[in-house]
């Protein structure tokens, strides 16, 4: 199989999952409740404003109607109108989320680099102290639960020390970084840090990475044990090959062998987990979100959730879902391309 | 198998992998006590307010402090499992007895309906979990068997995963083949030829599920889609105990947080241990 055809069966492949997950979505919220209006409104009697809120979502229609309008609606980026307020999901979606994005890359360098270290670390000295003390370390991050240790660091960091602000993502008495803007050209990413870049201001980019250190610390640290483990389970059959045993035979440095050599074969799965790990980020980063007030995507959906937003959580939880799907496909022929036997 | 289950002596002589599972063991075991015996054990009522000064710091009369409302901490954390724990083992049975008779049946009858179970099974597995539990548990409503039901759709492709591939790998070898080519009847050979092989797996996948289980019942909790207020849980604490960051009240999230963190860690502790003895190529590697 040629890496073309390869993408193109792994993209039909992908298809019918996001079908199947906007389906099972639709289910849920819609189909399940028996009617989301009567749920939004808690059961009070106000029958009035719950038919007038069923026409102004079309939710009077026939089921499949709905269906039809809700697959039909995504394919034009249509996520339908809140229950709250009636305004687009979609465009509160779209602005919620960078900041999501943002706290994302930033969580999973940290996991990635931390767990990618420590278990190159543990694979040298397998089976030893250090190794154990390791995949203790690994285990214990994967029990905690992420808004636990988000406290904890806030009550730390910022409560205890003043060092790091306690929540938020950024000084609300400074404009936020705006990005670059040459005459009518305007190009800003919403991730504050690269903005504050293109705007080249130092004080915003510091401010930036202030707020995000808490929150993507956190995250980090929690998703970086299956990084440990992985890394170590393929370093430790790496360095038992021929070709680390010839380079090392060759009188090369010990960290060239460890770095150069064997963690770039076993970097491979790796790569496919930070993949997978998406997902596990995706439901962090709601508990995180929470826990330091960023406002992201997962900060919205608990909002809405206390609104009882059914339309709004409806939306959200299917960007969060296509999302899942757009990553792990990227990942998957970024796999094939860097590693040929996957296409056989 | 059993033996390693029971063998409390044979455990402790398997190096790391088994000293894991021995303290997994004792933490959890520990803890499922504690929160049985614990109306006979607290010193207060866990829900009763005022029985104290607000918001005190560990003292000599409240160990653990009060909250906000002048509840005794040291209760509510003896007490707070108990919702947790129904949650977790509602979860994990229901689990087991949906996920495992489906991956058996897909894998073993193959072809079309295999691949469209599959389908199924993968679309909710690449899922964000908590996402995903946070949707159902959202139209269910309250309670602990509505917590457990949005947590158990989210585990069930975990063990349909991994039964599937089993099944398909002992489908192949030998003594499945002889005992197909002595005519054993289909049934036969997939509850007593190849289930009893999947077993040890099974027990694996579930004592993670129970860690995760109780992670994402914690999570459910601490925003705000937990049981009813007037039951003691550590969740519940955690998410009122955000509340009260500010004036510094570390005493009443730090324990109820470090009780979640045990009891996530013994299952953990015990799935990895269990994983690598019953994993013989991971156990030759590790002498």
């Amino acid at each position: 199989m040629t890496l073309r055809t390869y993408i193109i069966s792994r993209i039909l492949l992908t298809i019918p999952m996001i079908f199947i997950l906007l389906t099972t979505v639709f289910i849920i919220m819609r189909v399940l409740p028996g009617d989301p209006v009567l749920l939004h409104f808690e059961k009070t009697e106000n029958p009035v404003a719950m038919e007038q809120m069923r026409v102004a979502l079309g939710l009077n229609q026939p089921l499949w109607l709905q269906y039809v309008n809700y697959i039909v609606g995504l394919f034009r980026g249509d996520l339908g109108k809140s229950m709250q307020d009636f305004s687009p999901v979609a465009q509160q979606v779209f602005s919620a989320f960078p900041a999501t994005l943002e706290l994302a890359i930033y969580s999973m360098i940290i996991a990635g680099v931390l767990g990618v270290i420590l278990g190159v670390v543990a694979s040298k000295s397998y089976n030893k102290p250090k190794d154990h003390v390791i995949r203790v370390f690994g285990i214990v991050t994967y029990a905690i639960p992420v808004f636990f240790l988000g406290m904890l660091l806030q009550l730390g960091l910022g409560v205890g020390l003043h060092w790091l602000p306690v929540g938020g993502r950024f000084d609300l008495a400074v404009p936020a970084p705006n990005g670059l803007t040459i005459g009518n050209m305007h190009l800003a990413t919403g991730l504050y840090t690269v903005d504050s870049l293109l705007e080249v201001n130092m004080y915003k980019l510091v401010t930036s990475f202030k707020y995000l250190i808490m929150p993507s610390l956190t995250l980090g640290l929690v998703l970086c044990g299956v990084f440990i483990r992985l890394t170590r389970s393929n370093m430790f059959e790496t360095l038992r090959l021929d070709f680390v045993t010839a380079a090392k035979a060759r009188g090369l440095k010990d960290s060239t062998v460890t770095y150069g050599y064997a963690l770039r074969n076993a970097f491979l799965p790796v790569l496919t987990m930070m993949g997978l790990q998406f997902a596990m980020l995706l439901g962090g980063a709601v508990l995180t979100e929470t826990t330091f007030s960023w406002p992201g995507l997962g900060s919205y959906l608990v909002a809405r959730i206390n609104f009882r937003d059914y339309t709004a959580i409806q939306g959200t939880v299917v960007v969060f879902g296509i999302l899942v799907s757009i990553v792990s496909l990227v990942v998957d022929i970024l796999y094939a391309y860097l590693d040929p036997r996957i296409r056989l | 198998m059993l033996s390693t289950l029971l063998g409390i002596r044979s455990l402790a002589k398997r190096g790391l992998a088994g000293w894991l599972v021995l303290f997994g063991c004792i933490i959890t075991g520990a803890i499922v006590i504690m929160t049985l015996v614990s109306p006979l054990i607290v010193p207060h009522n866990p829900s009763t307010i005022n029985v104290g000064p607000l918001l005190s710091p560990p003292t000599s009369q409240f160990p653990l402090g009060t909250d906000d409302i002048g509840r005794d901490m040291l209760s509510r954390v003896i007490a707070g499992g108990g919702v947790m724990l129904q949650v977790a083992v509602v979860s994990v049975l229901a689990c087991v007895l949906v996920g495992v008779p489906l991956g058996l049946f897909a894998s073993h009858t193959g072809g079309l309906v295999d691949r469209f179970v599959s389908l199924i099974m993968d679309s909710i597995y690449a899922f964000p979990g908590l996402i995903l539990a946070i949707a159902i548990a959202l139209v269910l409503g309250r309670g602990v068997i509505n917590m457990a039901l949005s947590i158990t759709v989210v585990y069930i492709p975990s063990y349909f995963r991994v039964i599937r591939s089993q099944v398909l790998s002992i489908k192949e070898l030998p003594y499945v083949e002889a005992a197909n080519a002595a005519g054993a009847k289909k049934r036969t050979i997939l509850l007593r030829y190849i289930l009893p092989n999947v077993l040890p797996s099974i027990v694996v996948v579930a004592t993670v599920n129970f860690a995760d289980a109780i992670l994402t019942a914690a999570g459910l909790t601490f925003i705000g889609m937990g049981v009813p207020v007037n039951v003691a849980d550590w969740g519940w604490d955690l998410s009122n105990g955000q509340k009260l960051l500010a004036s510094g009240s570390w005493w009443v999230i730090a324990f109820p947080g470090i009780m979640i963190i045990l009891l996530a860690l013994g299952f953990s502790f015990m799935g990895e241990g269990l994983s690598e003895l019953l994993n013989p190529r991971l156990e030759q590697e590790g002498d």
